[in-house]
């Protein structure tokens, strides 16, 4: 029994339920023969993965459907050994190169050659070039970036690149100017709720359009989100209702309610306490960028415009200084106690001035 | 050789002489390309390299780019060894060629300063058999001892005649004013350019007129009512809605950067904004951009720069 994301999963280009137009574009693209590196780009859950696979099934047909999981292994020059996990077909690979770290560089060198050198093997194949996808180029350090650019054109004949990303601001422009970018928006709200009214059409249910509706707009028109929540909403209460609990992802209720707990008291004790939560939500492997705007969206929300101001300037400086660093506990905390002191500053200014 | 050069590689001149001499027989200095991104640094000395030595081109051309191992053992090592090679005068044909080989180093500035250091005693060694060509898009990366060793050459962005040439060549159907956006938008990177009009071709069809709507849409810029909100809310000093729209703004798939670099360029023409007001925006723009770029949080980011407008207008 799998879950309704991978269930209902389109897997050709015309059964993609939005976006119909950039569909047909890329149909088209595929069927005049020639096929450029790819840049696509768009929030989480907007289905760029999805769009890629039914791309490469009509590139290379169900074949590509056939996927086997294989740990690869590469050296870096100082002989430390890598291992990455890899998806493949016959026609593709699909790797996340900054699973391994400040080595990505290393695979991404070793894989690309390594694909462009062997033969389809296929020989009767429609198409004499493998294709490489590459997931969360964005977090790709940029010496692997580098790398990538005369690879890319050395080896363009028998291997094309499909980069997905987030945001493209890391991107190096070297890269970007060698792909064509396509861009995927989230879905609108109301394509989201046609979605979960097909979905529950195909498992024999019905659910109520304002429900629907408030499940894609808790999601922030997540999709991914939205399935899984529609699922969970179903375990919980069936029939549906239009105004029934929907279940938040327990990590956003549980970096709400720290900022509760920051606004509440601004002490030593509190920090150490704040400094075990931080920890529990990263061992679960929530993103720091996440956690950071989560709690700036909760710490701005009871405090005059000039306050608001400053926690924005300290959020974005601390969530940069993560970025360049690799603890992320450090700079979140910092953040935190930073926070502590402009708020019991405010505070005691405001009672300054009531007295 | 002159015809290829004159008629696939256009502009950039100075290069070319350059080059063209070479090929005539004169001698070839140390050379340093730089310029920004699809302004053809690679593809001409490729093809020069190409001319020159025919054949010959895996024995005479070294050819390292970022993707190679380049840390400082490889320089000593490998560089070293290639350029004690013999180079004679003549081809195995019999025609002449130049008597030294090309070391070319492409995408130099993603070598470390130690690696860049220690090319420098081997470029001085060397000279009687080698040449370098170092390809870079940001000079200021090299060190000065290479770049005072080397002829620099800077590679202009394009111009709107070399689109208009190739759009001609591939019959397509479109007007000279959307070609000029096009240029405006590709920001000089002829690659992005030909790429995007390429694409536009490709994804409509190519009986199909391309429109101002499509290159903007490809080139990913930033419809311009999207500025105009984002001022218009700071205008308002809104928290709440500019936190929706920088939400609404990231759902939509634009891309951060661009958002800036248009903005950038409104405001400074913009004569709403005093110039006190437009130093301080300029100066959060610019800590935004850097910060953008080594992969902070876009919507994070955004908002900071939107408190400051915000307190811009307020003030
Ligand atoms: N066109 C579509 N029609 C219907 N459902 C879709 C469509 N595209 C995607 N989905 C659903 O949305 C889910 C998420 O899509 P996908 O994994 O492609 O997102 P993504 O953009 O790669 O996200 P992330 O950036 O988080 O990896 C899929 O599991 C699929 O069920
Ligand atoms: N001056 C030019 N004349 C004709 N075509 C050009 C010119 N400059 C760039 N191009 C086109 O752009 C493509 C890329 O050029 P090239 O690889 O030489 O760029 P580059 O300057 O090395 O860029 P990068 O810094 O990204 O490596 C070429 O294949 C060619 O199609
Ligand atoms: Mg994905
Ligand atoms: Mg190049």
């Amino acid at each position: 029994m799998s879950l309704w994301v991978d269930k209902y999963r389109p897997k050709d280009l015309q059964k993609l339920d939005f976006h119909k137009e950039q569909a047909a574009n890329l149909k088209r693209l595929i069927q005049q023969g020639d096929f450029p590196h790819l840049l696509m780009f768009g929030p989480s859950g907007a289905g760029k993965k999805t769009r890629i696979m039914c791309l490469l099934k009509e590139l290379y047909g169900p074949g590509v459907e056939r996927l086997r999981m294989e740990q690869m292994n590469f050296t870096t020059p100082s002989n430390k050994k890598l291992e990455i996990m890899t998806i493949s077909s016959n026609y593709h690979i699909e790797v996340n190169p900054s699973d391994v770290g400040i080595y990505d560089r290393v695979v991404i060198m070793d894989l690309i050659k390594n694909v462009a050198q062997s033969q389809q093997l296929d020989s009767k194949g429609q198409k004499d070039f493998k294709i490489v996808v590459l997931t969360d180029v964005d977090q790709m350090t940029i010496d692997a970036q580098h790398a990538l650019r005369r690879t890319m054109e050395k080896y363009i004949a028998n291997c094309r690149l499909i980069l997905c990303c987030n945001s493209t601001s890391r991107v190096i422009p070297a890269i970007k100017s060698r792909c064509l970018n396509i861009k995927v928006p989230a879905p609108s709200t109301d394509e989201i709720v046609s979605i979960l009214q097909n979905t529950c059409k195909k498992e024999g249910l019905t659910v109520p359009v304002e429900l629907a509706k408030r499940i894609a707009e808790k999601s922030n028109r997540n999709l991914r989100r939205s399935l899984l929540m529609l699922e969970a909403c179903k375990v919980q209460q069936y029939p549906f209702t239009a105004n029934q609990n929907i279940t938040e992802p327990d990590w956003s209720l549980f970096i709400r309610n720290m900022a509760k707990l920051i606004i509440q008291e601004q002490s030593l004790e509190r920090i150490s306490k704040i400094r075990e939560d931080l920890y529990e939500l990263i061992v679960h492997d929530i993103p720091g960028d996440i956690i950071f705007e989560v709690l700036v969206d909760e710490l701005t929300q009871n405090c005059d415009f000039e306050l608001k101001l400053q926690i924005v300037e300290q959020a974005a400086i601390y969530e940069h200084r993560m970025r360049q660093g690799n603890k992320e506990i450090f700079h979140l905390e910092a953040f935190v106690v930073k926070f502590m002191c402009l708020y019991k500053k405010y505070l005691e200014d405001a009672l300054g001035n009531s007295m | 050789m002159q015809a290829f050069l004159k008629s696939d590689i256009v502009d950039q001149g100075e290069v070319v002489t350059v080059l063209d001499q070479c090929i005539k027989g004169a001698d070839l200095p140390n050379l340093l390309f730089y310029g920004p991104p699809g302004t053809g640094k690679t593809s001409i000395i490729l093809a020069a390299s190409h001319q020159l030595f025919g054949d010959m081109y895996k024995e005479r051309i070294l050819e390292l780019n970022a993707s190679d191992e380049r840390g400082i053992q490889v320089i000593r090592d490998k560089i070293k060894s290639f350029a004690q090679l013999r180079a004679g005068g003549t081809r195995p044909d019999g025609k002449p060629c130049p008597p030294f080989k090309i070391v070319i180093l492409d995408e130099a500035d993603s070598m470390t300063q130690a690696a860049q250091a220690a090319l420098r005693r081997t470029m001085e060694k060397e000279t009687k058999t080698t040449r370098f060509c170092l390809i870079c898009n940001y000079v200021s990366r090299i060190i000065e001892p290479l770049t005072s060793r080397c002829t620099k050459f800077r590679f202009r962005p394009l111009n709107a005649d070399l689109i208009a040439f190739i759009s001609d060549e591939e019959k397509l159907l479109v007007d000279d004013d959307i070609l000029k956006e096009l240029v405006k938008t590709s920001g000089g990177d002829m690659r992005r350019a030909i790429t995007c009009l390429h694409s536009c071709s490709r994804l409509r069809g190519k009986d199909t007129p391309i429109t101002k709507k499509d290159i903007t849409e490809i080139a990913g810029v930033i419809p311009e009512k999207f500025l105009c909100e984002f001022l218009e809310i700071c205008k308002e000093n809104d928290y709440k809605k500019l936190k929706s729209f920088i939400n609404k703004f990231t759902l939509e798939a634009y891309s951060g950067l661009q958002m800036l670099e248009q903005l950038n360029d409104y405001i400074i023409e913009s004569d709403e904004f005093n110039n006190k007001q437009k130093a301080i925006i300029g100066e959060k723009l610019g800590a935004v951009t850097f910060r953008l770029q080594d992969g902070a949080s876009e919507s994070l980011q955004l908002l900071d720069l939107g408190c400051v407008v915000m307190t811009s207008y307020a003030a």
